[in-house]
């Protein structure tokens, strides 16, 4: 394909044309992305889950992983702390409120955000929002930088470091595959208490809401990933407070995005004008110097002209005075003549 | 200008080339490790620390620490300050040198370093600010490159092609500030995304524009730091007017330097007071900002600023070692120490000594190469059939 000059052009002026309507659109306007509407999503209901485990099992089977070290039914495996990793897409972990007798177990996995982090991060777009709500990530793409994870709020991504040819990032899929035909995803099949329950998010949020005025004693009357950071495909209702359970209430309610919109905004305006800056610099520079070497030039031929002047007039006073002391030696010696012959006359 | 005595058989086991060869050695043995076995087997790599310190070191400070081509270039093409000439061939060097090296070490890094042309080749992700970063440090190493090519030109005779780019002098160091602009603060930026990952004392809106001051700081301090090494190691390379610019040059940028880095101090406490984060200066993250704040930046401005009113070289020098000492702290800072600040011990990262491995041999490399040219090509010197451009 050729492309001449003036296509190239045209293209580069479009693209910065395109972008600037779209950014000031959105400044100016109050439009907010809500998210796809017929997403679907998950409710997690932290005070029904009794930690064991049936989800993890149920999402290593389903994403054929390799078996843990210890098997899916050692519930001790509960004793420590644990997070997502390239090996396990859902953890379940055993919190210990204070004051509660009972424990508390909170599943936790990918939250399928409105607006990912990662895929804000990601510089090849191998992170998509999937307008049926799972974000999806394109291995085939990925260098492997593991920005999405520095970025991830929720600390879910997690990288084959193992493996030195073809290492991956790998979280949960919200089993696209398996809704694609139809399929509950692995964990929600296999929960036993009904902890996850699966479908439309807007409907969710009426079913999670419903819930909290039917019993508000059991729960904090909060709906856990409703707006935070921009909201997620995975709602939770909990007993305890969600920060005793892990689950973090400093994030704020803006998406990632909007994070890093200022500094990219900045980008064009730098592009734009510190060329017409720095060529001025460079300009009021040279016009300096030149000016400065003008001035010089006429300083010099001034200092000449005064120097010269200077000097004739010294020349001048020079010779007068010279004049004057021939004049004077003259009369000296015409005195002292006159003395000598008076003294003679005398004398005689 | 070649020296004979340093190309004898005899002269080349000098402690220093013992000590370079030995790491290079051990920075191969690595390499082979790390394209066989992954990353997991010579990093401390997580998945709660996915940058470590080939990230923090060699791409943060590296890029901070190559940013003398574009101050000294902007500064004496730009601004006219044609008393500094003499340094703008060897900061351009560095800063050559300094980003080809942050390029190799990002190979090391990253999962798939054969696909590093995808951003640009295969897809797009324009909302990254690290798109933003590859984009402007693959340009601007492009344009080091041209800016650096007129010495290898002279060296190797090609007279009319360094005509043509000495012609483009202006143009590449406008081009040169843009990029540094650009990527230098997007570095910074990077971490924008991450409010909730990042100590607030480190975490600002300003963090950008901090980087970017930063670099300036950085830039004016390896160029002293740089030239004072050059001058006990390079003397006999030098003429007279690179032996004669040395006073000068210091006293110059020593200057710049305490100005700079007074500016970066008010905007530091600007930025604390904007987010008010005074009370996190009575925890131990704050006595540790407080470190950075006062030893690093209060102090060598006050460094600078004595050492330029009384003419002391030595006392300029070492707070421009300093100074760059104090790059090194802050940008660990945030792209480790503050960063998932509040993880319990075990799950925080400490690099692996194979890590430490690679980036001291980057570094030997880096002085190698710089060794190279410097005793080969006009850096240190004019070549006596060209003029200065």
């Amino acid at each position: 394909m050729s492309i001449s000059r003036r296509t190239f052009l045209g293209w580069i002026g479009a693209a910065g044309v395109t972008s600037t309507i779209a950014r000031k659109a959105q400044a100016a306007s109050n439009k907010e992305f809500k998210g796809y509407p017929d997403a679907s999503a998950v409710l997690h209901d932290i005070t029904r889950c009794i930690g064991c485990r049936k989800c993890e099992a149920a999402c290593n089977a389903v994403n054929e992983l390799p078996q843990p070290d210890r098997p899916f039914d050692d519930l001790t495996v509960l004793e420590n702390k644990r997070r997502t990793t390239a090996e396990a897409y859902t953890i379940v972990n055993r919190f210990q409120p204070e004051g509660d007798v009972q424990p508390t177990f909170v599943k936790i996995q990918c939250n399928h955000c409105l607006e990912p982090a990662c895929a804000s991060a990601c510089f090849v777009k191998a992170f998509t929002k999937t307008p049926e709500g799972p974000v999806v990530y394109n291995a085939k793409v990925c260098v492997g930088c593991r920005y999405c994870m520095v970025a991830c709020p929720f600390d879910i991504p997690a990288y084959e470091y193992d493996s030195a040819f073809d290492p991956k990032v790998r979280k949960c899929t919200l089993c696209q595959p398996r809704l694609a035909e139809g399929k509950l995803p692995g964990c929600v099949e296999a929960c036993p208490t009904e902890a996850l329950v699966f479908g439309r998010r807007s409907e969710l949020l009426k079913v999670a809401r419903g819930r909290i005025q039917a019993y508000p004693d059991r729960y904090v009357d909060h709906i856990y990933g409703e707006h935070e950071m921009g909201g997620t495909s995975w709602l939770y209702l909990s007993g305890p407070a969600f920060s005793e359970v892990g689950l973090r209430e400093d994030l704020g309610t803006r998406a990632a995005g909007e994070f890093t919109a200022g500094a990219l905004g900045a980008v064009p305006i730098v592009v734009g004008l510190w060329p017409v800056l720095l060529t001025g610099i460079y300009a009021i520079t040279k016009r300096k110097d030149r000016i400065a070497a003008e001035e010089q030039q006429v300083a010099v031929t001034d200092a000449v002209t005064r120097t010269q002047a200077d000097a004739q007039v010294k020349l001048k006073a020079a010779l007068d005075k010279a004049d004057q002391d021939k004049a004077a030696a003259i009369e000296r010696e015409v005195k002292k003549a006159l003395d000598a012959a008076e003294k003679a006359k005398e004398q005689e | 200008m070649v020296n004979d005595a340093t190309r004898s058989p005899q002269r080349y086991l000098t402690p220093f080339n013992v000590v370079a060869g030995l790491i290079v050695v051990m920075g191969l043995i690595i390499t082979v490790m790390r394209f066989t076995l992954g990353l997991g087997a010579v990093t401390n790599l997580s998945d709660y620390y996915p940058w470590g310190l080939w990230i923090a070191f060699d791409l943060l400070v590296g890029v901070a620490l190559a940013a003398g081509g574009y101050v000294t270039s902007a500064a004496v093409y730009i601004f006219g300050m044609k008393r500094y000439h003499a340094a703008v061939r060897p900061a351009i060097l560095t800063g050559f040198l300094g980003y080809a090296l942050v390029v190799l070490a990002l190979h090391y890094d990253v999962g798939q370093p054969w696909r590093l042309p995808y951003p640009f080749l295969v897809s797009r992700g324009t909302t990254s600010l690290l798109f933003e970063v590859a984009a402007c440090v693959a340009l601007y190493l492009t344009v080091l490159f041209i800016e650096y090519s007129p010495a290898a030109m002279e060296w190797l005779g090609l007279k009319r092609a360094r005509a043509i780019v000495t012609r483009l002098t202006i143009v590449l160091t406008i081009l040169g500030v843009i990029l540094s602009t650009l990527h230098q603060s997007s570095l910074g930026a990077l971490f924008l995304i991450a409010p909730a990952k990042l100590h607030p004392l480190w975490y600002s809106n300003y963090i950008p524009i901090y980087f970017f001051v930063t670099s300036i700081i950085a830039g004016l301090s390896m160029v002293i730091f740089e030239g004072g090494l050059s001058h006990r190691y390079f003397k006999d390379k030098m003429d007279a007017e690179h032996l004669a610019a040395k006073a000068d040059v210091m006293l110059g940028f020593g200057k710049a330097a305490a100005w700079v880095l007074a500016g970066y101090f008010v905007v530091k406490v600007i930025g604390i007071a904007a987010d008010n984060n005074w009370h996190y200066l009575a925890t131990g993250f704050g006595a540790w900002y407080l470190v950075e704040l006062l030893g690093f930046v209060a102090l060598p401005a006050f460094g600078y600023a004595i050492g330029v009113r009384d003419k002391n070289l030595s006392l300029i020098g070492w707070t421009a070692g300093w100074t760059v000492l104090g790059i090194v702290v802050n940008r660990l800072n945030i792209s480790l120490i503050a960063f998932n600040w509040y993880l319990p011990s075990e799950d925080r990262y400490f690099p692996h000594w194979m890590e430490i491995g690679i980036s001291l041999f980057i570094v030997t490399l880096g002085v190698l190469a710089f060794r190279f040219i410097v005793t080969r090509m006009p850096i240190l010197y004019t070549h006596p059939d060209y003029d200065a451009h």
